[in-house]
C-alpha cells in the first residue's frame, strides 16, 4: 500500500557506498576486511618474527610479552604466522570464489534463460559435478595438476561452481518470466542485452548472499586440502594449515588453535556482514527505504 | 435505534509512525451492505482488515475502537487477544479476497477446505460437515456439487473459485461478510454473476456485508451506504442513492465523472486513411500436455482485421478468448500456425534478420501491469532510453534530450528520469511504459489491457493521454480489453472474440449500440450501469 506512494525527494538519493558505510553493522564488516587486507599486504614488514623461523628452545610458549600470541611446537611465532597466512587464505578465498562465480553464474544464466535442451544438458553436467564429494573432486583435480596453492584454488573454484550455477539458474528462471523482460524483447532487444541489463541485476541478491557464504567456506576448504598435503606446502602457513597442525596440541597449547580459528571466524563474519549490506544497498527500493530511515534518525 | 452490528470509531492505522488511516468511523447495520470506495493507497483495505482484526504486521499500530455486536454478544476487536479473534474469524466474520487463484490452498480438495471451519467452530462431525459443504456448494451455484467436492482448486475456473471462496466464508454462517475487491480479478460477465450471488446470499441469510472496491459502479450495485476514502480519511459517508445523485465532496464528483460509461462513442476519423496493419486468416495453437498425451489447443482461429492509420481497433473478450495471443503474435512472442500479418507492405511473420528487428520496433506494446513491466533496478531514464540504445536511434546528449522530450509527451516532469520505478505511482509508471513504447518510434501501438489495473480516475487520465497522442502522432492503436466502456471511449472499430473466434466485428458505434450477436449483448449487459441499484427490500 505504502509502496505505491512515490517518495518526494529522489534527487537527493545517497550513493550505495555511502549507505553501506552508514549502516554500523556493514561498516564493522568493512573495517575488519580492510584490516585483514592490510595485514596481507604490509604484514611481512610489520610482523615481529620470521613466520617460518624455528626456535625449538622456545617451543609451545604461552602468549606473553615476547610472543603476543605464543609459539607453536617448533617455536614459530603464532602472530607472525597468522599475519603471513592471511595473504594465502584471502587469495584462496577471493580467487577460487571468483572462478566459481564467473563459471557458475554464466552456466546458470544460460541454462535458466535458454531453458529446454540447453538447460537440461548444462544442469545435468552441474548435477554430476555436484554428486562428487567436495574433497574427492578436489583430490582428482590436484592429482591432475599436481599439489600446490594454485591447484587448490582451481579445485575449490570448480567445486563451488555448481552451487552458483543452481542459485543463478533458479533466479533467472523466475526473472525471465517477468513482464519487463518480455517488454524488452518485444522492442526488438537482443538476448545479450536483456541478460546483461535486465536479468543479471535482478538475480544479484541471491548471488551476493551465496558469494559471501562461499568466501567463508573456501577458507575452510583450503584448510582441509592443506591438511591432506594438497594445498599450501609446508612450511608456508595458512589459517587452515595452522589449525590442523594445532590439532595434536589442543590440550597443551590452546593458543595454537584458538588464534587461527579466531582469524577464520572474524574474516568469515566480515564477509557475511559486508555481503548482507551489499545486497540491501544494491536494491533501489531498499536504498530509498534506508535513505529515508537515515534521514529521520 | 438498535446497536449496529459493527461500530467503528476513530480508527487509526500507522506504519512505523506514518499515519495511513487517520481516524475513520462507520457503522455496519444488520443485513445492510456498506461499500468502501477509494483508490489504491487510500487505506480502504487496511481500514476494514484492522477493524475486523485480520491485520497484524510488525511496525503497524492500530488505534480506536471497533465493536462487533451479534447474537454471541459484543466484542471489542481492536487489541483483542488471538484467542478472541479466532472465535470471531469464521463463525462471526467471513472473508473473501481479490485473487481467487491464490486464496485457496492448491493441495487440498474442496471438501477439506469447506469442512475445516464448521468442524472447528461449530463442532460438526465429518459427515455433518460434508453434508453442509454440499449445501453450500449448491447455494453458491457450483454445478454437480457431489463430484466437485473432490475437485482441487486448479480444476475450477476463476469465477468458480471465487464462488467456492464465498462458500468457505459463509460456511460458519457469519453475521458479517467482508469482501475485499472480490470481483476485480474477474471478467465482466463473471463479475455480474458474483454480484448477483452475494446480493442473493445477503437477502437470504440477512447478513451484513462490507464491500471494498475501487469501482463506484460495482459498489453502486451492491451497497446501501457508501464511505468514500481519500488518503486515509472518509471524505463522504452517505446512502448510495444520494452519493450518485448529489455527491458533496469534490473527490466523489471526480470519481463519478472518471467512471467510463457506455453511450459516448468516438467519432471515426477520415475513412480513406491507408491501412497500416493488415491481419488475415490468423491461426495460433498451443501444445498442452495432458494425462493422455499432447493435445493442441487452438487459441486463435481464422481471425482477420485491417487497421487504417490513426484508427483504433478494440479487441474485446473474456480471459481465454485469445485476445492476448493476438498481441503476442503481433509482437513476435508467439508463432502463428497460419495467416499473414502485414505492416504497411512488409510481412511481419516472414521477415528475418535486421529487417525483422526494425519491424519489431515499429510495433510497440504497452502492458497491463505497470508494476511488473519496468525493471525495478533500472532508472526511468534507462528504461525509456532502451529502445534508443538498442536500435541506435539516438546517442549521447541527443539521447538525454529525447528522453526528456518523451517524458514531456506523456506529461511527466523531466527530472523523473532519475527515479526508480518504486518511486512512482501506478499511473506514473504506466506513463513511463507509454514513453518507452513511443521511444521505438512505432507505427502501431498495442495496448494490452493497459488501463485495466489502474484506478478509475487515473485510467481516465491515461485514456485521455492516449487519445491525445494518437491525434498528435497519427498512431494506430490495437486496444485489447475486457471493459467495453473503456473500449468504446477509445476505439473506432471493435472486434469481439470468444474462444479464439471472431464473434462480431465492425464500427464501434454499430457493434456497441446495436449488437447482433448474443455474446456481445451479454458482455454489454454485464457492465455495471451508471445508476445505483434500488433495493426493494430496503427498510
Amino acid at each position: 500500500m505504502t509502496s505505491t506512494r512515490p517518495s518526494t525527494r529522489p534527487s537527493t538519493r545517497p550513493s550505495a557506498l555511502r549507505l553501506l558505510l552508514r549502516n554500523r553493522v556493514s561498516l564493522l564488516g568493512c573495517l575488519i576486511l580492510a584490516a585483514v587486507v592490510l595485514a596481507a599486504v604490509v604484514g611481512p614488514w610489520l610482523s615481529p618474527y620470521d613466520p617460518n623461523a624455528t626456535d625449538v628452545g622456545n617451543a609451545l610458549r604461552a602468549p606473553g610479552a615476547e610472543h603476543w600470541l605464543g609459539t607453536d611446537q617448533l617455536g614459530r611465532d603464532v602472530l607472525s604466522r597468522i599475519v603471513a597466512a592471511s595473504q594465502v587464505s584471502l587469495r584462496v578465498a577471493v580467487v577460487s570464489v571468483s572462478i566459481a562465480l564467473v563459471l557458475g553464474v554464466g552456466i546458470g544464466l544460460l541454462a535458466g534463460y535458454a531453458r529446454g535442451a540447453a538447460d537440461a544438458v548444462l544442469m545435468r553436467l552441474v548435477d554430476v559435478m555436484f554428486a562428487f564429494p567436495v574433497l574427492l573432486l578436489a583430490l582428482a583435480i590436484v592429482a591432475v595438476l599436481g599439489p600446490g596453492l594454485n591447484s587448490a584454488i582451481i579445485a575449490i573454484g570448480v567445486v563451488y561452481t555448481p552451487i552458483f550455477a543452481r542459485v543463478a539458474r533458479a533466479s533467472t528462471l523466475s526473472v525471465r518470466e517477468e513482464p519487463f523482460v518480455k517488454a524488452s524483447l518485444t522492442m526488438g532487444t537482443g538476448h545479450a542485452y536483456v541478460l546483461r541489463h535486465h536479468v543479471l541485476p535482478n538475480i544479484s541478491g541471491p548471488v551476493i548472499v551465496q558469494t559471501s557464504l562461499s568466501l567463508a567456506f573456501a577458507i575452510l576448504s583450503e584448510a582441509a586440502l592443506s591438511f591432506l598435503g594438497l594445498g599450501v606446502q609446508p612450511p608456508q602457513p595458512s589459517w587452515g594449515r595452522m589449525l590442523f597442525e594445532a590439532q595434536g596440541f589442543v590440550g597443551q597449547a590452546w593458543w595454537m588453535s584458538v588464534f587461527p580459528g579466531a582469524a577464520i571466524f572474524v574474516t568469515t563474519l566480515a564477509f557475511n556482514l559486508v555481503g548482507d549490506g551489499l545486497r540491501e544497498v544494491l536494491d533501489p527500493a531498499r536504498r530509498t527505504a534506508l535513505a529515508a530511515q537515515g534521514g529521520r534518525s | 435505534m438498535s446497536t449496529p452490528l459493527l461500530r467503528v470509531r476513530d480508527l487509526t492505522v500507522a506504519a512505523h509512525g506514518d499515519p495511513i488511516v487517520r481516524g475513520i468511523s462507520f457503522d455496519v447495520e444488520d443485513g445492510q451492505c456498506l461499500g468502501i470506495v477509494g483508490e489504491s493507497g487510500s487505506g480502504k483495505s487496511l481500514t476494514v482488515l484492522s477493524a475486523t482484526g485480520l491485520l497484524e504486521a510488525p511496525g503497524l499500530t492500530i488505534g480506536g475502537s471497533s465493536v462487533l455486536t451479534d447474537t454471541t454478544g459484543a466484542t471489542e476487536i481492536i487489541g483483542a487477544s488471538r484467542a478472541t479473534l479466532r472465535g470471531v474469524h469464521g463463525p462471526r466474520v467471513g472473508f473473501v479476497f481479490q485473487d481467487p487463484g491464490t486464496s485457496l490452498n492448491p493441495l487440498l480438495d474442496l471438501e477439506r477446505q469447506l469442512t475445516e471451519g464448521p468442524e472447528t467452530h461449530l463442532g460438526m462431525t465429518r459427515r455433518a460437515a460434508r453434508r453442509h459443504a454440499l449445501e453450500l456448494l449448491e447455494a453458491v451455484g457450483i454445478p454437480d456439487p457431489e463430484q466437485r467436492l473432490r475437485a482441487f482448486p486448479h480444476q475450477l475456473s476463476g469465477g468458480q473459485r471465487q464462488r467456492v471462496m464465498i462458500a468457505i466464508a459463509l460456511a460458519c454462517s457469519p453475521s458479517l461478510l467482508v469482501a475485499d475487491e472480490p470481483t476485480t480479478a474477474l471478467d465482466v460477465t463473471t463479475q455480474a454473476q458474483i454480484l448477483d450471488l452475494v446480493r442473493g446470499m445477503q437477502d437470504e441469510r440477512g447478513m451484513a456485508v462490507v464491500w471494498i472496491s475501487h469501482d463506484l459502479g460495482v459498489v453502486g450495485q451492491v451497497a446501501d451506504d457508501v464511505t468514500v476514502l481519500l488518503d486515509g480519511t472518509a471524505v463522504e459517508q452517505r446512502p448510495v442513492q444520494e452519493i450518485f445523485a448529489s455527491p458533496r465532496a469534490d473527490y466523489t464528483r471526480t470519481l463519478l465523472a472518471a467512471r467510463p460509461t457506455l453511450g459516448d462513442p468516438r467519432p471515426a476519423p477520415a475513412a480513406d486513411a491507408e491501412p497500416v496493419l493488415r491481419v488475415a486468416d490468423l491461426d495460433v495453437s498451443f501444445a498442452v500436455r495432458t494425462r493422455t498425451g499432447t493435445r493442441r489447443i487452438r487459441a486463435v482461429r481464422n481471425v482477420g482485421f485491417t487497421v487504417p492509420r490513426g484508427h483504433t481497433l478494440g479487441i474485446v473478450g473474456e480471459s481465454g478468448s485469445g485476445k492476448s495471443t493476438i498481441a503476442n503474435v503481433l509482437t513476435g512472442q508467439v508463432r502463428a500456425d497460419a495467416g499473414t500479418v502485414r505492416l504497411h507492405d512488409a510481412d511481419l511473420l516472414a521477415t528475418r534478420g535486421a529487417d525483422r528487428r526494425d519491424l519489431r520496433r515499429r510495433v510497440a506494446m504497452v502492458f497491463q501491469d505497470p508494476f511488473a513491466a519496468l525493471n525495478p533496478r533500472a532508472t526511468v531514464e534507462r528504461s525509456v532510453s532502451e529502445p534508443l540504445r538498442v536500435h541506435g536511434l539516438a546517442t549521447g546528449p541527443e539521447r538525454t534530450r529525447r528522453v526528456a522530450d518523451l517524458l514531456g509527451q506523456v506529461e511527466l516532469p523531466a527530472d523523473f528520469a532519475a527515479r526508480y520505478p518504486h518511486e512512482l505511482s501506478g499511473g506514473q509508471r504506466q506513463r513511463v511504459c507509454i514513453a518507452r513504447a513511443l521511444a521505438c518510434e512505432p507505427d502501431v501501438l498495442i495496448l494490452d489491457e493497459s488501463t485495466a489495473s489502474l484506478d478509475v480516475s487515473i485510467q481516465a487520465r491515461v485514456v485521455d493521454l492516449l487519445l491525445r497522442l494518437q491525434e498528435e502522432l497519427g498512431l494506430t492503436y490495437v486496444f485489447i480489453a475486457h471493459d467495453l466502456a473503456v473500449v468504446e471511449q477509445i476505439s473506432h472499430e471493435v472486434l469481439v472474440m470468444r474462444r479464439g473466434e471472431t464473434v462480431e466485428q465492425g464500427p464501434a458505434r454499430a457493434v456497441l449500440s446495436d449488437p447482433s450477436h448474443p455474446y456481445t449483448r451479454e458482455l454489454l449487459a454485464a457492465i455495471p450501469p451508471a445508476e445505483p441499484r434500488v433495493r426493494s427490500s430496503a427498510p
